[in-house]
C-alpha cells in the first residue's frame, strides 16, 4: 500500500465520519480521532502496522463499550457507532488492495448513514464532495499511475455520468408511505412552542431563528393583525406557570356566522408535538386531525416529519355562543392565595363597570395608560407574579401581558384563557410564501362574552401595537437582544435569506417531501396513466437500461468510429510547445528534419527531441504499433519541457 | 542496409567526386527497379557514373551510343541466316546486358528511342515472334543533352514517364573539381574498381526495397502531394497515378538506403525532385523556373498530415 493511497483512504474515512462526531459518544469520537492520528503517523514514518492481537483487543473493547453505552448493537445509534469504529479500525490492517476496496465500500456506506441525521442542502453538498473524494481514491486504487488531477477529473466524470441514473431512481423508485427510517426515536430534535408558559419562556423562544412553518396563501393573504396562528391553549394557572389543564373535554366546538374564508397550505417543520397551526377558526383540513373543544388542531401523533397540509379558515366567526358549563368553569380557575392586589383591582372594575365588555376595555386601557413597557428582558418577578408585574416592574413580554390579563379577567369573573402560537410571519417575495419562525412566537388571550362567544383579545396590542401590526423589532424598545435577522437587516441580506429559504423550501418540498403522493401526482403529470408501483419499477428498469446502454455505446464508440490519433495529437502538441519556445515547425517539415533542426539550435534538448522524433516516426510510419511504445511516447511527450 | 551497399556508395564516391546525392539517387533508382535519366551537358560525368555503378555492382555493362542513324535492330538484336546450319541465329543486340548506358538518347530518332523504351518497360524483347527476357537485374541509365541543343529529338512526355527518375549532374564544386583535375585519369580508376556486390545480392536488395513498410499516414502524405499538383494552377497537368506509384517505390528504396524499414515523409521529399521534375510542367511565369525550385515549392506547399 503506497503512501498517497493510504493518505487518500485516511481522508475518505475522516470525511465520512466527521459529521458523525457530534452525536457519537465522546469516547468513540476520541478513539477514532486517535486511531486516525496514529495511522497517519504510521503512514508518514513508514512503520509497521500494529499486530493482529492488539487490533483484536481494541475491536473487542470497542464493541463491549458500545454494548454498554447503548445496551444493544442494533438500532440506528449503536449500529452507526459500531460501523464508524470498525471502519476506522480497518485502516489499521491495510495490507492488500482488497482491504482498500473494503474501506472504499465502507466509506460509501457510511456516507448514507449520515442522512439518518441530517438531510439539509449543506449536508448533501458536503457528502457529494465526500463522494467525489471516495471515487477519486477508488480510481487511484484501480490505476495507481494516474496523477491527482486526471484522477479527480475521472471521478467527476463518473459522478456526472451517475446523474441520469440518480434522477431515474429518484423519480421512479417506488416510495413507501411514511418516512423510510421512521423509527420512533428518530424525531427531529428542535425547540418549538411548548404547552407550558411561564414568565420568560416565550422571550427565550423568540431568540431562535428556526423556521416553525411556511405558509402559502392561495389568494390574498389576510392582514397582519389577523394572522394569529393558534397553538396550545392554556387553562390552568398555578401562580407562575400556565398549562393546558387536566383533560381534554370531549366537546365539539360550534362555529357560527362564518365569513371571509381563506385557503392556505402549511408546511410544518417537525416539532415533536401533536398540534398543528391554523388561523382562527379552521373548518377544513387536508389531513386527519382533531379539532378540540378549545379550537386546537391536534394531529393523531406527534409531528416528527415535515408535514404539509391545506387548510381553510374563517376570519370572521362566532365561536361557541352557547358554551358548556365545564369550559366556562375552567375559564375562571385561579390559584388560591396569590396576587391579592390584582384580585382587588379586578373587583373594583367589576363594581364600577356595568358589563363584561366594559371590563375588558377597562383592562386594555389600563395596560395602555399605566406606562407599561414591552421588552424582551423583563426583570425577574417574585412569588406574586401578577401583582409584581402589574404594580412594580411594569416591564414584560407578551406572556406577561397575556398571563396578567387573563388573571384579571378571571378575577373579575369573566371566563378567559391564554392562547399561544405565532403572530404574523415574514413574506418571502422570492418564493411567494410566508415564513413563520420561532421568533414569531406569541401569546394572547381569549375571553368568553355572552352573545359573542370566545373573543380574541391581545393585551400586547394595547401596549405595543407595532408588535401586532408590524413586527417584533418595531415593537420592543431595545432590540439588541433580538436575533440579528429579526432586527432590520440590510436589503441584500434579506434578499439573500429569502433566496436561501426559498431554495430550502423547494428542497423540502420536492426532494425530501417527494413521497408517494407527490410521486404519483408528478408521474401523472408526466403522462403516465394509472400509476402503479409495478409500472414504476418497470419504467425504472428500462430507463436504467437505456441510460447504461447509451453510456456503453458512447464508451465503446472507438469500435465503430476511427479514434483520433493520440500519437499525432501528442506530436502536434509537442510542436506547438516548441513553437512557443521559438522553434516553429514548418507544415511540410518531417519529424526527423525538425528534430535535427531543434537539436542543432538547442543542444540541451537534442537527446530528448531526437528520442521523441524516433519514437514518433516508428509509431506513425512504422509497421509495429504496440500499446507500450505508444504509452512511452505519450508519457515522454507530455513530460517534455522546452 | 547491407555492408556491401555501403561499400558500393563509398567506392563510387571516391571516383565521382562531390556528387554523393546523384550516386544515391542512381542507387535508389536501381533498387526500385526503375530506370534513370541523366540530363546534363556533355562532360559532367554521366558516363563515368554509369561505369562506376556497373563495375562496383558487378553488372554486365553495355553502352549504346545513340545517333540519328541508330536502328532498333542495333539495340535489340537481329536474326541472321546461318549458311552452315541452314537456320536463323539470333544475334542479341546491345540491350542484352544488366546495365545499359543509353548515351545521348535524344539524338536518336523516335523509332530507335521507342525500341529502347519498350524494352525497358517490358523487361523483355520480342523479335520475329520470339520473346526473349532481358537479363536481371536490368537497369538503364539514359543520358540526354538539354533539349535546346541542336539536332535532338526531345523525348515526349509519355516516354519520359518511363524513367523513374531524372537527375542532373551539375558542375562539381571547386574542391571536387580540384580533386578531379589533380587526380589520376578517371578511366584508369574505373578499370581498377572491383565489384562490391553480386547480382544475386542486388536482386535480394530490390526485393527488400519492395517490402519496406508504407503506413497509412504516409499514403495520406503522398496523396496530398498528388492532389496538390492536380489542383494547383501552376502545373499544366497533375501527377498521374503511375507517378504516385513511382514516388512510393523510389521512397521505399531511399528508406532502404537510409537503413529504415518504413518510409517517412523525408524520404518522399528527398526523392521528389528526381521523380517529379520530368513529370511536372509549370505554366506561364513558372515555366521558366528551374525545375528544382518548382519541386521545392511543391514540397513547401504540402503540409505533412
Amino acid at each position: 500500500m503506497n503512501k498517497p493511497l493510504t493518505y487518500g483512504l485516511l481522508l475518505c474515512i475522516l470525511m465520512v465520519i466527521a459529521p458523525h462526531a457530534e452525536h457519537l459518544p465522546l469516547w468513540v469520537s476520541s478513539l477514532c480521532a486517535g486511531l486516525l492520528l496514529w495511522r497517519t503517523y504510521l503512514a508518514y514514518s513508514g512503520k509497521a502496522l500494529p499486530k493482529r492481537w492488539l487490533l483484536a483487543l481494541i475491536t473487542f473493547a470497542g464493541t463491549v463499550g458500545i454494548v454498554i453505552e447503548f445496551n444493544t448493537l442494533f438500532g440506528r445509534e449503536a449500529s452507526v457507532t459500531l460501523l464508524v469504529l470498525l471502519a476506522t479500525l480497518k485502516l489499521m490492517e491495510l495490507h492488500k488492495a482488497r482491504d482498500a476496496m473494503v474501506l472504499i465500500y465502507l466509506a460509501c456506506f457510511i456516507i448514507i448513514t449520515n442522512f439518518f441525521y441530517s438531510q439539509s442542502i449543506p449536508t448533501a453538498l458536503y457528502l457529494l464532495a465526500t463522494m467525489m473524494v471516495v471515487v477519486a481514491t477508488w480510481v487511484h486504487l484501480q490505476a495507481q499511475s494516474i496523477a491527482l488531477k486526471p484522477r479527480l477529473r475521472i471521478a467527476a466524470v463518473l459522478l456526472l455520468q451517475a446523474i441520469p441514473l440518480m434522477l431515474i431512481l429518484f423519480i421512479l423508485f417506488p416510495r413507501v408511505p411514511g418516512p423510510l427510517w421512521g423509527l420512533p426515536q428518530d424525531a427531529y430534535s428542535s425547540s418549538g412552542l411548548d404547552d407550558k408558559m411561564s414568565p420568560g419562556s416565550l422571550s427565550r423562544l423568540i431568540l431562535s431563528e428556526a423556521v416553525a412553518f411556511r405558509v402559502t396563501f392561495n389568494d390574498k393573504p389576510p392582514r397582519r393583525n389577523q394572522m394569529y396562528w393558534r397553538g396550545p391553549v392554556l387553562w390552568y394557572f398555578d401562580g407562575r406557570t400556565w398549562t393546558p389543564g387536566t383533560t381534554v373535554l370531549a366537546l365539539a366546538p360550534k362555529f357560527t356566522e362564518l365569513d371571509q374564508a381563506i385557503d392556505y397550505v402549511v408546511t410544518l417543520e417537525p416539532h415533536n408535538k401533536p398540534w398543528l397551526f391554523a388561523l382562527d377558526v379552521p373548518d377544513k383540513l387536508s389531513v386527519p386531525a382533531t379539532l378540540t373543544f378549545d379550537f386546537q388542531l391536534l394531529n393523531n401523533a406527534p409531528v416528527n416529519t415535515r408535514l404539509r397540509y391545506a387548510a381553510r379558515s374563517n376570519l370572521v366567526y362566532h365561536a361557541n355562543l352557547q358554551e358548556a358549563p365545564r369550559p366556562l368553569q375552567r375559564g375562571l380557575q385561579l390559584p388560591k392565595q396569590f396576587n391579592p392586589r390584582a384580585r382587588q383591582l379586578a373587583a373594583e372594575w367589576r363594581a364600577s363597570n356595568k358589563d363584561d365588555v366594559a371590563i375588558v376595555n377597562t383592562a386594555l386601557s389600563y395596560f395602555n395608560k399605566q406606562n407599561f413597557v414591552y421588552t424582551l428582558e423583563p426583570p425577574p418577578l417574585d412569588v406574586n407574579t401578577v401583582d409584581d408585574f402589574l404594580f412594580t416592574t411594569k416591564q414584560g413580554f407578551c406572556e406577561h401581558y397575556a398571563s396578567s390579563f387573563v388573571f384579571l379577567m378571571r378575577a373579575a369573573n369573566i371566563p378567559a384563557r391564554v392562547v399561544t402560537g405565532y403572530l404574523g410571519g415574514e413574506f418571502n417575495d422570492v418564493g411567494n410564501y410566508y415564513i413563520v419562525r420561532q421568533s414569531d412566537a406569541h401569546a394572547w388571550a381569549e375571553v368568553w362574552l355572552a352573545g359573542q362567544g370566545w373573543v380574541r383579545v391581545d393585551p400586547t396590542g394595547a401596549i405595543a401595537p407595532d408588535r401586532v401590526q408590524r413586527s417584533l423589532s418595531a415593537a420592543v424598545s431595545n432590540n439588541a437582544a433580538l436575533p440579528f435577522m429579526a432586527r432590520n437587516p440590510p436589503q441584500w441580506m434579506r434578499d439573500l435569506r429569502f433566496n436561501l429559504d426559498t431554495l430550502a423550501n423547494q428542497w423540502n418540498q420536492w426532494v425530501l417531501g417527494y413521497d408517494t403522493e407527490r410521486q404519483f401526482a408528478f408521474l401523472m403529470r408526466l403522462g403516465m396513466e394509472s400509476v402503479t408501483w409495478q409500472k414504476m419499477a418497470l419504467n425504472m428498469m428500462s430507463g436504467l437500461g437505456i441510460v447504461i446502454a447509451l453510456f456503453s455505446l458512447y464508451m465503446l464508440r472507438h469500435l465503430f468510429t476511427q479514434q483520433p490519433d493520440k500519437v499525432q495529437a501528442a506530436w502536434l502538441k509537442l510542436c506547438r510547445r516548441l513553437t512557443k519556445a521559438g522553434l516553429p515547425r514548418a507544415a511540410h517539415e518531417g519529424a526527423q528534419d525538425y528534430a535535427a533542426r531543434v537539436a542543432a539550435s538547442r543542444p540541451e534538448l537534442a537527446e530528448a527531441i531526437l528520442d521523441l522524433a524516433t519514437r514518433y516516426i516508428s509509431l506513425r510510419y512504422g509497421a509495429m504499433n504496440d500499446e507500450l511504445a505508444q504509452r512511452v511516447f505519450l508519457q515522454r511527450a507530455t513530460a517534455f519541457k522546452t | 542496409m547491407s555492408q556491401n551497399l555501403n561499400n558500393v556508395i563509398k567506392q563510387a564516391e571516391q571516383v565521382i567526386l562531390g556528387k554523393p546525392q546523384q550516386i544515391r539517387f542512381a542507387l535508389a533508382c536501381l533498387l526500385a527497379r526503375g530506370h534513370l535519366l541523366i540530363e546534363d551537358l556533355p562532360g559532367v560525368g554521366k558516363t563515368t557514373l554509369a561505369h562506376v555503378l556497373a563495375r562496383t555492382l558487378g553488372l554486365q555493362f553495355q553502352r549504346i551510343q545513340f545517333t540519328s542513324d541508330l536502328l532498333p535492330a542495333d539495340i535489340l538484336g537481329v536474326s541472321v541466316y546461318q549458311r552452315d546450319t541452314s537456320e536463323f541465329k539470333f544475334h542479341p543486340g546491345q540491350i542484352f546486358a544488366q546495365m545499359i548506358l543509353a548515351d545521348e538518347i535524344n539524338r536518336a530518332t523516335p523509332k530507335a528511342q521507342s525500341a529502347l523504351l519498350e524494352a525497358m518497360e517490358e523487361q523483355q524483347v520480342t523479335i520475329e515472334g520470339t520473346t526473349r527476357p532481358l537479363p536481371t537485374p536490368f537497369f538503364v541509365i539514359a543520358t540526354q543533352n538539354p533539349a535546346y541543343q541542336i539536332g535532338t529529338f526531345a523525348l515526349p512526355e509519355s516516354q519520359l514517364d518511363r524513367f523513374l527518375m531524372r537527375i542532373q549532374m551539375g558542375y562539381p564544386d571547386a574542391q571536387a573539381e580540384r580533386g578531379l583535375l589533380s587526380g589520376v585519369d578517371r578511366r584508369e580508376i574505373v578499370a581498377q574498381l572491383s565489384p562490391q556486390m553480386e547480382s544475386n545480392e542486388l536482386l535480394a536488395m530490390q526485393k527488400r526495397a519492395r517490402e519496406i513498410f508504407v503506413s497509412p499516414a504516409l499514403l495520406d502524405y503522398v496523396q496530398a502531394i498528388l492532389l496538390h499538383t492536380r489542383e494547383a494552377a501552376r502545373y499544366t497537368h497533375g501527377l498521374s497515378p503511375r507517378a504516385g506509384l513511382a514516388l512510393l517505390s523510389a521512397a521505399r528504396a531511399w528508406a532502404l538506403l537510409d537503413s529504415r524499414d518504413a518510409v517517412i515523409p523525408e524520404d518522399v521529399q528527398a526523392i521528389l525532385p528526381g521523380v517529379v521534375s520530368h513529370r511536372l510542367q509549370a505554366v506561364g511565369e513558372y515555366a521558366r523556373q528551374n525545375s528544382n525550385v518548382l519541386v521545392r515549392e511543391l514540397i513547401e506547399a504540402v503540409a505533412i498530415p
